[in-house]
């Protein structure tokens, strides 16, 4: 028997999938609404007997796994000195750790904003600040901050190590929840993402769970291993890097459009180019970014917002909606379900805004410099035009009928040269929403989450690709 | 040990002598931030921030380097770091103009010190001594 459950303890869903290990196949998946305010356990045995009646008998599990998002997911706030240095790299830790980060602050912090990190109710504080051997003046005056605001929440220090000794003393002297690890940027433009991620992780799992009430279901689960996002990230890389002999996907692009957030994936290096000159902090092989104003339900009215009201007008004329009243109905009520072919076609419109506009952000950016020596590229950010497949994932995606048009948003539509976009992917689709659940199985079976993802990670259906193209 | 943060100011994209200044500067014992060829005033001030450097030394050999120059200090002072050194090197003007000239334009700018074409690093690492205390 080696028949393994993987749970993700989403904000609104509970999902299950069912996998055997040895025949590499998916035994069924099913979902029902998380309670975390009652009793997590709830939802979670409606989904398990949901489970079984699909599978048509009970069946055992060797080991049962989870990964949550559930109350909120976690939430953080990025600390660091210079905003486009340390305070972009703690930003891009946070997102690698799987988090939401709810504040961003640079330099010295003052006291309203020690206030909002108490009114948003962080759950963990990433403090950077200075390269190795730079500025610690300001990293010390943040810590000493924080320790007399009485901060209790875990602080995870990887700032400037010459400042580490001092910064262990004010953890010690106001008897702070610190913890030390290494510089997220040592040197300028250099990213070192590792050591925080891990400890932010390590600190996930031992105290923040817990707070969120998924502690009540240990008894019932193995262990509750990553946060959610940082499950896909990991499933992503997986399958775009290989396992051993078997071979994965090579440079991939993954977009996961849900109810809060649009999240993008990319897994690839940041240019293959040899006639560009790159620059600013430099760029992790395995990037997520979160677009918190883009998402389906709770996020659909920043969709409009940085719209301006010649361009809401020309949307409304143009698609024969008013997409301000349908954007607030959605908020109004998250669990809306499309029932007609009307709401069909506004979540189409929204997923499709939602995709363009976080590649949008993701994406790096090219510009030509004219020179006395002639014309030269500059690059900041990542270089996606190569990237072989972009995949889909998230409700709207998978259950949408034309999602060919929401993934070719990623793409260079509006031919604008300046955006590295991807140029010309294939397209796939998490059908089966196995992504979150093979990043969990990844941390203990590698191969068969690989095996299984190639297997079920599918082209778009074909007629619409083919119609479309 | 001191830091200096060296790179080739504006768009300009000489890459060899910003080489041979990180060598030598690095051989005489200082922390050298390199940031590069076409990089901009605050990518400047920004890593000398970072890195709690103690002096900038900025590069302009296409003959842009006084619009690109223009207003540093400025941003050093309203960063927080107006105490820095600031040095300018390479061809900073377009012709042959007097170069007591040039360099009185770039010493009210804010500049420390500024070298005419020509000067090798070698002949600048004594100053560099003078103004560090090393």
């Amino acid at each position: 028997m080696a028949n393994y459950l993987l749970i993700d303890f989403g904000s609104t869903f509970t999902k299950l999938c069912a996998v055997d290990t040895e025949k590499y196949e998916i035994l069924g998946t099913s979902a029902d609404f998380t309670t975390v305010e009652t009793d997590i356990n709830d939802g979670y045995q409606r989904a398990l007997t949901k489970l079984f009646h699909k599978i048509g008998k009970k069946i055992e599990f060797e080991q049962i796994v989870a990964c949550s998002s559930a109350a909120g997911g976690l939430k953080m706030a990025a600390i660091g000195l210079v905003k486009e240095l340390t305070v972009e790299a703690a930003k891009r830790v946070c997102l690698g750790a799987g988090a939401k980060v709810d504040l961003v602050f640079s330099h010295h912090l003052n006291q309203s904003e020690i206030e909002q990190i108490i009114e948003k109710k962080i759950d963990i504080i990433l403090l950077a600040g200075g390269s190795d051997g730079g500025n610690s003046e300001a990293v010390i005056h943040n810590a000493d901050k924080l320790g007399k605001a009485g901060i209790k929440i875990p602080i995870v220090y990887a700032g400037n190590k010459s400042a580490q000794d001092r910064i262990n003393e004010i953890f010690k002297e106001y008897s702070m929840n610190g913890h030390i690890c290494e510089n997220v940027m040592p040197a300028i433009n250099v990213l070192n993402i590792t050591s925080a991620r891990e400890k932010i992780r390590e600190i996930f799992l031992k105290q923040i769970i817990e707070a969120k009430g998924i502690k009540k279901i240990e008894s019932q689960i193995s262990q509750v291993i990553l946060p959610t996002p940082s499950a896909v990230l990991e499933a992503a890389k997986l399958l775009s890097e290989g396992y051993l002999d078997e071979e994965g996907l090579g440079e991939i692009v993954v977009v996961d459009i849900g109810g809060a957030t649009t999240d993008l994936y990319s897994i690839c290096g940041s240019s293959k180019r040899s006639d560009v000159i790159i620059q600013g902090l430099e760029e992790p092989f395995a990037k997520r970014t979160v677009e918190g104003d883009l998402g389906m339900r709770y996020s659909a009215p920043g969709i409009v917002k940085s719209l301006s009201e010649r361009e809401i007008n020309y949307i409304n004329k143009d698609k024969g909606v008013d997409i301000v009243n349908e954007v607030n109905r959605r908020y109004n009520d998250v669990k809306l379900l499309p029932e007609n072919t009307h709401d069909e076609f506004i979540d189409q419109f929204l997923a499709e805004m939602c995709a363009y506009r976080a590649m949008h952000r993701h994406c790096g950016r090219i510009t030509e410099v004219l020179t006395p020596m002639g014309k030269v590229f500059n690059q900041v950010g990542k270089d996606l035009s190569e990237v072989n497949y972009v995949i889909g994932t998230g409700g709207v995606i998978i259950n949408s009928k034309k999602q060919y048009e929401i993934l070719r948003q990623t793409t260079n539509i509006l031919n604008n040269p300046t955006e590295l976009r991807p140029n010309d992917p294939d397209f796939l689709i998490d059908n089966e929403y196995i992504m979150a659940a093979m990043g969990l199985l990844s941390k203990i079976k590698p191969m068969v989450a690989l095996k299984i993802m190639k297997k079920h990670i599918s082209h778009i259906r074909s007629n619409q690709y083919e119609t479309s193209k | 040990m001191k830091t200096i943060v060296i790179g080739v100011i504006g768009a300009d994209v000489h890459a060899v002598g910003n080489k041979i200044i990180e060598y030598t500067l690095t051989k005489s014992g200082y922390n050298v931030v390199n940031i590069g060829v076409l990089s901009s005033q605050e990518d400047f001030i920004n890593a000398a921030i970072e890195t709690d450097a103690d002096m900038i030394m900025v590069s302009s050999l296409y003959g842009h380097g006084e619009i690109d120059c223009r207003g540093i200090r400025d941003k050093c002072i309203e960063s927080g770091i107006e105490d820095i050194l600031l040095y300018v090197g390479g061809n900073i003007v377009v012709g042959k103009q007097d170069f007591s000239e040039v360099k009185k334009k770039f010493l009210e700018m804010g500049f420390n010190r500024v070298y005419p074409p020509g000067i090798s690093i070698d002949e600048a690492i004594n100053d560099i001594k003078t103004d560090l205390g090393e």
